[in-house]
């Protein structure tokens, strides 16, 4: 009896013991387990896909409707092969009711400054004004006249001349 | 500038030949022809009379290559080439060897001393003599601070100027201009101002906002121009002497094209209201502005006659740019350019005989006049693009600038300003530190 008390007791010693130094021992290991666990084989994230400008931005506007309308030399009137242009700027601007823009009137280098400042200013009312009879709120439209003083397109040529004479929706 | 014209005191005249024999005179309603021959020795001063500004001595020297190079610009006279007469020695007030000026073919002379004074102010003296007829024409003597050198050698320039010509001289004046830099699609455009042979230049705007179109009131202190502050383009007042600005007018829309009436108590100028230009007249005073034009087309670029009773413009009411005049109130509108081509920025003559305009005709760009009455177009330049006349406070040179055409790369193009008789000769380059556009003449600087 006592010594299988004491065969006992040296077993519940030595198992102590024993799991003492598994304690010490699963301490010690631990670490390098814990590594091993944390780097498992990666699944890769889906990359992020640009679905195109946001809507209501300039970029968005840009895309979608174009940014500007083109005149004849020394004209304001809007052509006939630019009306599309302003039907598409008109039904993004009632897409995007909180957008509100400024129209540029801008014109070609061969005119004098103080009258293509009229000019300008022609040609971004009568941008404004098409717009407005298409339903936009004309609040929602400021314009500005810049005249030659900022032409797109280098080159004193007609090809450049035309890139210039414009109309231009500008987002604020 | 009225500080520093108090400075120059005491104007007398020298003791005047009679000028009952007159020999010499300057045509300049013919064109530089046959310049006249003048010589322009050093004015006479002492190395050793030393100033802030240099000594007396540097600056005669200066004062005689001032003039010289004012004489020569005007394209009616011809200085000698001092080579010819740097050992012709003259005793300083004294009467000249005529012979020897004979001898070298000047036709005019002009001589002059620099001395010191007790109160450290400087005073010149010059005697514009005929050498062929051996009298003296005029002389006057100056009392100034010696910084102001520069601006004697120019006053001293317009009296041989009005001796000779009979007519008023324009070296006493400013140019008010717009300085450009940078590439073409964004162009930054600054106030520039300078004395007419392109000294004493400043800047007066740093380039920030665009601005355009300066002109000066007649008293010279303030500049009315178009600015795109805040990115509303309005018409504003610069003070030159305080540096001040001030929008004129609060308006809804665009205001443009400004110009001061003769008398400096009003500017006239455009307003865009729904995309439609006319033609308003604002008393500085009052601030009160009057519409002049009701028209459904453009109407710019508005003119005062030195009268102030008419107003030339520019409208496109008959279907292309062209000139129109109507009396001050607005009544009474005439047509007045008739030519193949388009017309605008006309600018009525401080004489009142002529209206100098931009015309476009065929690809090209031109400056020319006509009477008031629409006769009598002369074009006087022609380039890929020249616009914007200025007129000579005396009437009988123009300033304007020409622009270059570029290419895809923004190579070429450029912006300078030139100079033309109303002769249609005598074009020359003014040179800027930069390049320019929208010059403005200066009244004489009294």
């Amino acid at each position: 009896m006592l010594h299988r008390s004491l065969a006992l007791k040296m077993i519940v010693m030595g198992a102590a013991a024993l799991l003492i130094a598994a304690c010490a021992n699963t301490q010690k290991a631990k670490e390098p387990e814990v590594q091993q666990q944390a780097a498992p084989a990666p699944t890769p994230p889906a990359p992020p896909v640009e679905t195109g400008p946001t809507p209501g931005t300039q970029e968005h506007l840009n895309k979608v409707a174009g940014d500007r309308v083109f005149f004849d030399f020394d004209k304001y009137d809007i052509r006939p092969d630019q009306e599309a242009t302003l039907r598409a700027q008109a039904q993004w601007l009632q897409s995007y009711p909180s957008v509100n823009v400024t129209v540029e009137g801008h014109c070609d280098e061969r005119g004098t400054r103080e009258y293509n400042l009229a000019l300008g200013e022609r040609r971004a009312n009568a941008t404004k004004n098409f717009l407005v009879a298409l339903g936009v709120d004309a609040a929602r439209i400021e314009t500005i006249s810049y005249g030659k003083e900022r032409p797109a397109v280098l080159g004193s040529d007609e090809e450049a001349w035309a890139q210039n004479r414009r109309g231009v929706m500008v987002v604020k | 500038m009225k500080k520093l014209l108090s400075l120059l005191v005491g104007l007398t005249l020298i003791a005047l030949a009679t000028p009952a024999a007159a020999v010499l005179r300057v045509d300049i309603t013919r064109g530089n022809v046959d310049p006249l021959p003048i010589a322009v020795p050093d004015f006479a001063g002492k190395a050793a009379e030393l100033t802030q500004d240099g000594s007396t001595e540097e600056i005669g020297r200066n004062i005689a290559a001032v003039i010289t190079n004012n004489l020569a610009r005007s394209g009616l006279f011809r200085p000698v080439d001092p080579k010819a007469f740097i050992r012709i020695k003259e005793v300083p007030g004294g009467r000249p060897g005529f012979g020897n000026w004979r001898a070298i073919g000047a036709q005019a002379l002009v001589t002059g001393q620099v001395q010191l004074q007790n109160d450290g102010r400087i005073r010149v003296e010059y005697r514009l003599w005929d050498v062929l007829g051996e009298s003296q024409m005029s002389g006057l003597q100056y009392y100034s601070a010696p910084r102001t050198w520069r601006q004697i050698a120019h006053m001293i320039s317009d009296a041989i100027y009005k001796r000779l010509t009979g007519e008023d001289g324009y070296f006493n004046t400013r140019i008010v201009y717009i300085s450009e830099s940078g590439p073409n699609q964004k162009r930054i455009k600054r106030l520039a101002l300078m004395d007419q042979d392109g000294y004493n230049h400043r800047f007066l705007t740093d380039g920030k906002d665009l601005v355009l179109t300066p002109r000066f009131s007649p008293n010279m202190q303030e500049i009315t121009y178009l600015a795109y502050y805040n990115d509303r383009p309005r018409v504003y007042l610069y003070n030159i002497d305080s540096g001040k600005q001030e929008v004129l007018g609060d308006f809804p829309g665009m205001t443009f094209a400004p110009r001061f009436s003769p008398d400096g108590n009003k500017v006239i100028m455009s307003l865009a209201q729904r995309g439609n230009s006319d033609i308003y007249e604002m008393d500085l005073r009052t601030r009160r502005s009057t519409r002049l034009t009701f028209d459904p087309n453009i109407d710019t670029s508005p003119s005062y006659s030195p009268d102030s009773r008419q107003i030339v413009f520019n409208s496109d009411r008959g279907g292309t740019r062209q000139l129109y005049t109507m009396d001050a109130d607005g009544k009474n509108v005439k047509r007045i350019s008739f030519g193949q081509g388009r017309y605008s920025t006309p600018v009525w003559s401080p004489r009142g005989d002529l209206i100098a305009f931009t015309k476009q005709a065929n690809g090209r760009f031109y400056i020319g006049v006509l009477k008031p009455d629409g006769k009598g177009e002369r074009l006087l330049s022609e380039s890929y693009l020249d616009e914007g006349p200025t007129w000579s406070p005396n009437g009988r040179v123009l300033i304007f600038f020409r622009q270059a055409p570029y290419d895809r790369y923004g190579r070429g193009g450029g912006s300078s300003l030139w100079s033309v008789d109303l002769t249609g000769y005598n074009l020359r380059r003014v040179v800027t530190p930069l390049d320019a556009s929208d010059p403005a003449w200066s009244p004489l600087i009294q």
